[in-house]
């Protein structure tokens, strides 16, 4: 396979944080990287302390850390002494409601300037930041409220009466809804947040936390079963820290924008955490991908680091593509632009050179996941990129490609597991725990955490080879896991919510490779006998699993079949599915009912 | 194409790309984005349903334009004229 390698000028108008890999390498070690950060004054570690109450403290406070750019374009801007004070004031707010050290609160929220007030006051309160994404539906929302043992929900009134209002009954954990912008007037169980927000005083005390304690919950998704609340603690911030200036070259005087929505564990180690401990400031977009508005977000905040994702990135090379016409964005002003990384889902090559050609910036691709809570492999600003790699481990991380068993996962022996020792064979992608972003369990599933180690590993079901220089190259899913959009989705979770309609007797779903999404979700449904397929029931169950999943978990095509492939056990076979939507051999089926 | 003939192309339109669309609960002038959570993939789809339906070609400088149901039907009706 031809690799192109896109090599890098010897002097950068900013010297990156990284210039010689292996040295970095060899000389980094996490305790120093926690040195970097300030600690409680009283002892501890506390991540809202690193990002917001520590600038202040060091001549920081008139300093922009917040530039919101509302639905209509209005601009404001929240200063670092003006973020002290308000989660200052919303951690004085759960302690007046009863909230306390280790309670969940969650979020279900736009990208609005008091989700920030919301995360880092809880983080403040000792309490456990849950955020879910406001495309969600009612049944994933639910869902995650019930295993996350919710205690305050902070949402609007128009994301809590379409997706919570009806439930609200069975969630009987759920103390306290507070309602952000107008309507709790007219929502009964509910608070407004305006309202106990200039109730509450602006200064608070962060009570002690240890670098253990519990902070965040990310809830991911499996190929089996309910989702998986992966916890992360506040020395996860020490993480954040090191990967931010290593794999996006974060430097104080920065302008920076993830574009990752917080509900996900990007927009939220990225979006808010990371970018806000290095005192840079975050622009903060509260409207939908446009590509104009992307490159006017982009010109007229003078963006200089810029974090998003390939579909994204995808989706403005279909409006301007490399062949030009280059109108669009050379009608703002991009020069203050310079680096541009992406995470999420592979980033194709034609992505990393489209991004040197027509932003005159190449695209840094990496990789990490919920579970490992910061970026693990990366592309880094002063190193060549080889283009359609996800680069090299960062400094602090140990990874290994492990040879696989028969269902794709790693192959583990008597406890054992072996490493690919050949370059270019593709296998599982293992890395060594140790860092301190490393997620601690999953809530309430000590089994499945267990289940996530092999033999002093842990096993990140990514399929990757590694060439000869120890560049990692992304190959495919071990499991039946989707990624659509960079978004993780659990087919399980799509195939149960399809299975309650009466017409449908089994479900199968996978994600079908799509040009722009990645991959799409696509469900084969056999039908209830008696039940005939039809094109108005196709969109009527399309409707059904849209409502209850929402747009960012729900199926985008069906397709009806009534000889769904099965294990003898009778499990719908997924790989088999996918096999024969794209054609591929179908491989070894001994498995398959009927077949032996 | 006439209004009324704009318009339904365009309810049309949107409900095929959002199966679960409520489209009688929507005003002509309401933002249908927000109203009928479309995301970025639904509104891209969106517009390619539309533009084929209706063999007017759509840029991304037309997306301002598409933001609600008269709107939508304005940017069709000026561009059959």
């Amino acid at each position: 396979m031809p690799r192109e390698t896109i090599r890098k000028e010897a002097a950068p108008p900013v010297t990156p944080h990284l210039t010689d890999y292996e040295q970095a390498r060899s000389d980094f070690t996490w305790s120093q990287a926690r040195g970097a950060l300030a600690g409680l004054p009283g002892g501890g570690l506390n991540i809202a302390y690193e990002a917001v109450d520590r600038h202040t403290g060091q001549g920081r406070a008139d300093k922009p850390a917040l530039r919101c750019v509302s639905r209509d374009d209005t601009v404001s801007t929240v200063t670092y002494g003006e973020l002290a004070r308000r989660t200052s004031r919303f951690a004085n707010v759960l302690r007046s409601l009863g909230v306390g050290r280790g309670d969940r609160v969650f979020t279900l929220l736009g990208r609005c300037p008091e989700l920030y007030t919301v995360v880092l006051g809880t983080l403040k309160n000792a309490g456990v930041l849950c955020p879910l994404f406001p495309a969600f539906g009612p049944d994933p929302v639910e869902q995650r409220l019930r295993l996350g043992d919710a205690k305050v929900l902070v949402t609007t009134a128009t994301l809590y009466h379409r997706k919570v209002a009806e439930r609200r009954r069975s969630l009987t954990g759920l103390e306290h809804v507070v309602i952000v912008g107008p309507g709790a007037a007219d929502l009964p169980g509910t608070v407004s947040f305006d309202e106990l927000m200039s109730a509450a005083p602006d200064t608070f005390t962060i009570p002690p936390t240890a670098p253990e304690d519990m902070a965040l919950v990310h809830f991911t998704s499996g190929t089996t079963g309910t989702p998986k609340g992966a916890v992360h603690v506040h020395e996860a911030v020490v993480a954040h820290y090191a990967t931010a200036a290593y794999a996006l070259d974060l430097h104080p005087e920065d302008v920076y924008w993830c574009t990752a929505d917080p509900g996900w564990v990007t927009g939220m180690s990225y979006g808010v955490i990371a970018p806000l401990v290095h005192g840079v400031t975050v622009v903060v977009d509260e409207g939908d991908y446009e590509a104009r508005r992307w490159y006017r977000i982009l010109g007229e905040q003078k963006v200089t680091v810029w974090y998003t994702a390939p579909t994204a990135l995808r989706m403005l090379m279909r409006v301007t593509p490399r062949e030009g016409p280059y109108d669009l964005p050379r009608s703002y002003d991009l020069s203050a632009l310079r680096f541009i990384a992406s995470v999420g889902e592979p980033l194709n090559p034609e992505a990393v050179v489209w991004g040197r050609d027509v932003l005159g910036l190449p695209v840094h691709d990496n990789w990490w996941q919920t579970e490992t809570g910061c970026i693990m492999i990366a592309n880094f600003a002063g190193c060549d990129i080889r283009v359609g790699s996800m680069g090299r481990p960062l400094p602090g991380i140990e990874a290994a490609v492990l040879r696989q068993g028969e269902d794709g996962r790693a192959l583990v022996v008597d406890g054992k597991v072996r490493e690919v020792e050949s370059h270019d064979v593709s296998g599982e992608l293992a890395l060594r725990p140790g860092w301190p972003s490393m997620f601690r369990g999953y809530l309430h599933d000590k089994e499945r955490y267990e289940a996530a180690f092999a033999d002093g590993w842990y096993l990140t079901g990514d399929l990757v080879r590694r060439d000869a220089d120890g560049w990692y190259w992304f190959v495919g899913r071990a499991d039946d896991v989707i990624k659509s959009a960079g978004h993780l989705i659990g087919p399980f979770e799509v195939e149960s919510a399809l299975m309650e309609h009466a017409a449908v007797a089994e479900a199968g779903v996978i994600g079908r490779p799509d040009p722009v999404a990645g991959n799409v979700v696509k469900a084969f449904v056999s039908l209830r006998p008696g039940i005939e397929p039809s094109a108005e029931l196709e969109r009527e169950l399309l409707a059904f699993a849209r409502r209850r999943l929402g747009p960012a978990v729900a199926p985008r095509e069906i397709a009806f079949d009534e000889n769904l492939p099965r294990t003898r056990s009778g499990k719908v076979m997924r790989r088999l599915l996918r096999a024969r939507e794209l054609g591929l051999p179908v491989g070894d089926l001994s498995t398959l009912e009927g077949s032996a | 194409m006439n209004r009324t003939e704009a318009l339904d192309a365009v309810k049309e339109s949107i409900a095929q790309a959002v199966p679960d669309a409520d489209l009688a609960g929507l005003g002509l002038d309401d933002p249908f984005r927000d109203a009928l959570e479309m995301d970025s993939l639904d509104f891209l789809g969106f517009i390619e349903i539309l533009s084929e339906r209706t063999g007017v070609r759509i840029d991304d400088e037309d997306t301002p334009r598409l933001t609600t149901l008269s709107g939508s039907a304005d940017l069709l009706v000026a561009r059959t004229e």
